[in-house]
């Protein structure tokens, strides 16, 4: 175990080594995957605030429960209970009929209401679901409307289902771009080395010789590539991170004209590491498919 | 300890480098290998190294058919051979004490037990207190002696050298030579090819001459 270790360390050495002695090229392909890289983790970040904004903007969505007219108070006692008892339901309120009146003819419809006979308005409960997913809506109001005594379930669900596949268009937008690039970053990766591989040919030969396993050869490569890709997705976050901040002062000041209070947020720790791991892992997995493909050729 | 038998080696256009050699050499031994350009000397030694694989017949080390062995199982194999080649294979972008240090480095020796073993093998080849130079700026005699001296550096029960004096003058040809023999004198079995069948006449060697592929000599048959 602590040879192996060893030996890894040896390598994580030898490949800090490597992209020291080129401090020129290791910027520039640090720089290459870092914006590349930025695209779609600015994508990202905005998507998130877009989010938070809307759902800022919207308010929380809610269910109605409209009540038939002849319920009597055992029917509303009954609905109630049943959705204290339900575990998707946030929190409710209950509207009753002349409360409900009461409401409408403070909004100026008091004269019409005055020509009728009764209160045309049922009892009603208005319910906040837990979350914002839009199958739990549509669920909510199928089971709502098996209740007795409930006539009528109103979901407003619309802008939560443009919301959210808008948002989802944006997601696979941007799934696609990190895709795109990412392709593109295994390229570079590839290349640098297979650049490396060319360089150091005479070393890998007479490691071989000497009796290097294949994978003691292989493994500053995979470090070499792993570790240009950390670089990369440092340079990428730092991109981000400078671009939320000069944009955060311009966008507060555009939500203060329309009443709202409004901040942009740069990603948290968990998609820091999520765009670091995601580089990493590019540049190993271009790393590895050069070496895999270079080293193949066997010493003769 | 080494075994050639019936060992054939042809490469594409039907040239055959060896045609049906055969030999043992036992442990201890000090044996030259001769014949002249293109007699197939450095094919037989790569052969042992499994550079080359016999197109027929075998090649056994310790028992083991070793021009069988799975590409896994070679480095392994040299890792328990000294390798001294005719263009000594150095690295010239490392000291001379990181060249020695390599194999030690490959066999994942601790560092401060690799350092001992190196300097001590370069203290054997006379290169003692060079360690930090590099290898452009010694002779060409000094490079093969670090070439040497990386070949010793883990203690290998065989020691095998293609043309290690091809490059030099006689007095430096001589001092190789001298090194080999204090190998050997040290229980190392040693398989030297050279062209100079004159260099190792004072030590009495075994001698094996290779003509065409063929081997046509061999003092202890």
């Amino acid at each position: 175990m602590l040879s192996w270790l060893s030996l890894h360390g040896r390598a994580i050495g030898l490949a800090l080594r490597r992209l020291v002695r080129q401090p020129v090229g290791t910027l520039l392909s640090a720089l290459v995957v870092g914006i590349a890289l930025s695209l779609p983790a600015a994508g990202y970040v905005l998507l998130d605030n877009v989010a938070m904004l809307a759902r800022g903007v919207s308010g929380t969505p809610e269910i109605s429960i409209f009540m038939a007219h002849e319920v009597g108070r055992a029917e509303l006692a009954a609905v109630e209970r049943q959705l204290r008892g339900e575990p998707a339901v946030a929190s409710y309120r209950h509207v009753p009929r002349e409360e409900a009146l009461r409401q409408l003819e403070q909004s100026g419809l008091g004269d019409v209401l005055g020509g009728l006979p009764s209160n045309p308005l049922p009892d009603a409960f208005v319910v906040t679901p837990r979350g914002d997913d839009p199958q739990l809506y549509e669920w909510l109001e199928t089971r709502f409307g098996q209740w007795d005594g409930v006539e009528h379930v109103q979901l407003d669900s619309a802008w939560v289902e443009r919301l959210h596949a808008l948002l989802g268009l944006g997601r696979s937008a941007v799934s696609l771009l990190a895709a795109l690039l990412g392709f593109a970053l295994v390229i570079v990766t590839f290349n640098t080395i297979r650049l490396q591989i060319m360089t150091q040919r005479q070393e890998i030969d007479v490691s071989r010789l000497l009796g290097a396993t294949d994978a003691f050869i292989r493994r500053p490569f995979y470090w070499f590539g792993t570790l240009q890709g950390v670089l990369g997705g440092l340079v990428a976050l730092a991109t981000v991170w400078l671009s939320v901040r000069a944009l955060a002062a311009p966008v507060e000041s555009l939500a203060a004209t329309y009443g709202a209070v409004f901040g942009l947020s740069g990603p948290g720790w968990p998609d820091s590491a999520a765009i670091v791991g995601f580089a990493a892992l590019l540049g190993w997995l271009g790393s590895a498919i050069s070496v895999r493909r270079h080293l193949a050729e066997r010493l003769t | 300890m080494i075994v050639f038998d019936e060992v054939v080696k042809r490469y594409p256009g039907d040239y055959v480098a060896l045609a049906g050699v055969s030999f043992e050499i036992r442990h201890g031994e000090l044996v030259v290998l001769s014949g002249h350009s293109g007699a197939g000397k450095s094919t037989l030694l790569k052969m042992i190294a499994v550079i080359e694989r016999p197109s027929d017949g075998a090649v056994r080390i310790n028992g083991q058919d070793v021009s069988r062995l799975g590409t896994g199982a070679i480095p392994y194999l040299r890792r328990n051979l000294g390798l001294v080649l005719q263009d000594n294979r150095l690295l010239y972008d490392r000291s001379v004490f990181d060249n020695v240090m390599l194999p030690l480095v490959i066999t994942g020796h601790p560092p401060r037990d690799a350092a001992r073993r190196a300097a001590a093998a370069l203290e054997r080849v006379g290169l003692a207190g060079r360690d930090r130079e590099m290898p452009a700026g010694l002779s060409g005699g000094e490079q093969q002696r670090v070439a040497i001296a990386r070949a010793i550096v883990n203690r290998p029960s065989i020691l095998i050298a293609d043309e290690p004096t091809a490059h030099l003058d006689s007095a430096y040809a001589r001092d190789i030579a001298d090194l080999f023999r204090s190998f050997n004198d040290a229980g190392v079995t040693v398989l030297v090819s050279t062209h100079d069948e004159r260099l190792f006449a004072g030590y009495r060697p075994r001698r094996l001459v290779l003509g065409r592929g063929i081997l046509i000599g061999d003092s202890a048959c």
